[in-house]
């Protein structure tokens, strides 16, 4: 199996690519990312690394804005990750200026899935590391999330996770996320918040928030918003775990 | 390579050459059909037009429209309570209400006058249909509109071959697009594409000067665009050495109450007068309506037949 897996452009006998397969591991071990897609609103969580004593916090943020309207989270390579938001930002407004229209979500999402297959069948290139979660909303106000995986595939979700432990927050979203979950703003947050919370240690100083409300521009939430959304959430678990123990006892 | 990179490209790209300068030497309304006609020069149908050895009337000379060419359109109000009521009147040949009949029209209280808002505007196209190779008509029968797909049309003004190349190719373009977005492409990129194939080959000699029309999520569109680079959106324009005339005469009739076929009318009016003092103009005028469901030929008619029908009531 290994004489397979040096090449990217080599198949191997049962039909793997073992370098976009090696590729997807690089994802796994980034940290993780959540979005979410409400009605009004789109949310982008991602699990902040803890920095060092001396690094200032704002040089690497996970969460970056592509256009106006759409923006982006990604895991797993992080200087990959810089060349396929810079690469997405150029075509972003090489589509204002050719068609004299904003991008829609689907269309960023199809052009930066096609460039991260090309690099799946040339020479001398490896695949990019990194998985991307595509948010925004279209012209005509619907909201979109997409995400990318380094094969170059690319699918339209309701909520999805990437990165590390991935698959438990996607198994809580699949449980929580109804229709009642996203019914405002505010519990859309939450939700993406709760999910997190699943994985991140620390509770709410490891997190990043970012949203977009149709027609506004992205807004990044800042840590005093992210922990008082942190303690309203606290105080819903107990409550509901205080009605339990009432129910129990009555 | 400019052209294998048009049909190779997945999206138009077009190579900025800084040499050149750009020169806005013709004013909007002018005809500036790229080489030939100097910039400021009035006199556009007495230039010829072409590149290498000519000035001689011999095989080599190409057909062109350049100057033989009369190409209009314009956006128009449609209001269709007034074409209803048009229907109870008998065909008129005069475009033009009398005043007293329009009070007439007001004062029926049975019909109600209502002002239908800004979005069922529609383009109509009028084009003629002569060819010519210097002073010899190649045809009389030429098909200037091209129905690029059935809510876009292009009309051609200029040298023939460029012309219809060109927008065939934009007609895949286009047909591309709506295949990969799954949407149709509007008259805005349409004609950014156009505009943008024909820039990578500024100054080589291209002649074409065309109007992109149409009907998108945005209402009625059209622009103007030929080989010199220029890309102008408007309401109205006519293109070739007919459109002096045919401007005469489209803005004097041209008014916000229009019904369709009075605008019809009113396209058809101006080709005919620019068949009439305009040698390189003539055959047939040929009669386009954009609206929102894509585009309807509307007629074509036979400028002599015309003549008839306009000069007869003047006997």
């Amino acid at each position: 199996m290994s004489i397979y897996d040096r090449a990217i452009t080599v198949f191997s006998p049962d039909g793997h690519l073992f370098q976009v397969e090696y590729a997807q591991e690089a994802v796994k071990k980034g940290s993780t990312a959540v979005g979410i897609r409400g009605k009004d609103i789109v949310v982008l969580g991602v699990e902040k690394k803890s920095v060092a004593k001396l690094q200032e916090e704002r040089t690497v943020r996970k969460i970056c804005a592509l256009d106006e309207h759409v923006c982006m989270a990604f895991a797993g390579l992080t200087a990959d990750a810089r060349i396929v938001i810079n690469r997405a930002r150029v075509e972003c407004q090489s589509h204002r200026l050719t068609v004299e229209d904003p991008v829609t979500v689907e269309y960023i999402t199809r052009h930066i899935a096609t460039l991260k297959q090309r690099y799946t069948q040339s020479n001398g290139r490896r695949p990019f590391g990194i998985s991307a979660l595509i948010v925004g909303f279209d012209y005509d106000g619907t909201p979109r999330l997409y995400q990318t995986d380094p094969s170059g595939t690319y699918h339209a979700w309701k909520a999805n996770a990437i990165g590390r432990s991935a698959k438990t927050v996607r198994e809580f979203l699949e449980k929580n996320y109804t229709d009642e979950a996203i019914a405002t703003d505010n519990e859309a947050i939450k939700l993406a918040i709760k999910a997190l919370l699943e994985v991140v240690q620390s509770g709410g100083k490891n997190i990043d928030l970012a949203v977009i409300r149709r027609n506004q521009p992205l807004k990044l939430l800042e840590s005093k918003e992210i922990e008082t959304l942190v303690a309203e959430i606290e105080k819903e678990k107990e409550d509901e775990v205080e009605k339990k123990k009432q129910k129990k006892s009555t | 390579m400019a052209l294998s990179s048009v049909l190779q490209s997945e999206s138009a790209d077009f190579s900025f050459n800084n040499d050149r300068s750009f020169s806005f030497g013709c004013r909007f309304g002018q005809t500036n059909l790229g080489f030939g006609a100097a910039p400021g020069d009035r006199l556009n149908f007495a230039i010829k037009a072409s590149l290498g050895p000519d000035d001689k009337d011999g095989p080599e000379r190409k057909i062109e429209f350049l100057h033989g060419t009369t190409t209009l359109a314009f956006k128009c109000w449609i209001n269709f309570s007034v074409a209803e009521r048009n229907h109870q009147r008998t065909a008129s040949k005069a475009t033009n209400f009398s005043s007293q009949e329009q009070l007439a029209l007001l004062n029926q209280p049975a019909i109600p006058f209502v002002i239908i808002p800004q979005f069922q505007h529609g383009v109509i196209v009028a084009v003629d249909s002569r060819a010519t190779a210097g002073a010899y008509i190649a045809s009389q029968t030429v098909k200037k509109v091209i129905e690029i797909n059935p809510y876009l049309l292009g009309t051609m003004a200029g040298g023939a071959a460029d012309c219809s190349f060109w927008e065939r190719l934009l007609a895949r373009q286009c047909r591309v697009y709506e295949l990969r977005n799954k949407e149709r492409i509007s008259v805005a990129a349409a004609s950014k594409l156009l505009a943008n194939m024909v820039y990578q080959y500024k100054g080589m000699g291209l002649s074409m000067g065309t109007m992109v029309c149409g009907w998108d999520k945005r209402g009625p569109g059209l622009y103007y665009v030929d080989s010199e680079g220029n890309r102008v959106c408007g309401d109205l324009f006519a293109v070739g050495s007919g459109s002096m005339y045919a401007y005469g005469v489209v803005d004097s009739g041209l008014r916000q109450d229009l019904s369709v076929e009075e605008a019809c009318e009113l396209g058809r009016r101006a080709i005919y007068q620019a068949t009439y003092r305009d040698a390189y103009s003539g055959g047939q005028v040929n009669l386009y309506h954009v609206h929102s469901e894509g585009w309807t030929r509307v007629s074509q008619e036979d400028v002599l037949k015309l003549h008839h029908q306009y000069q007869e009531p003047k006997k």
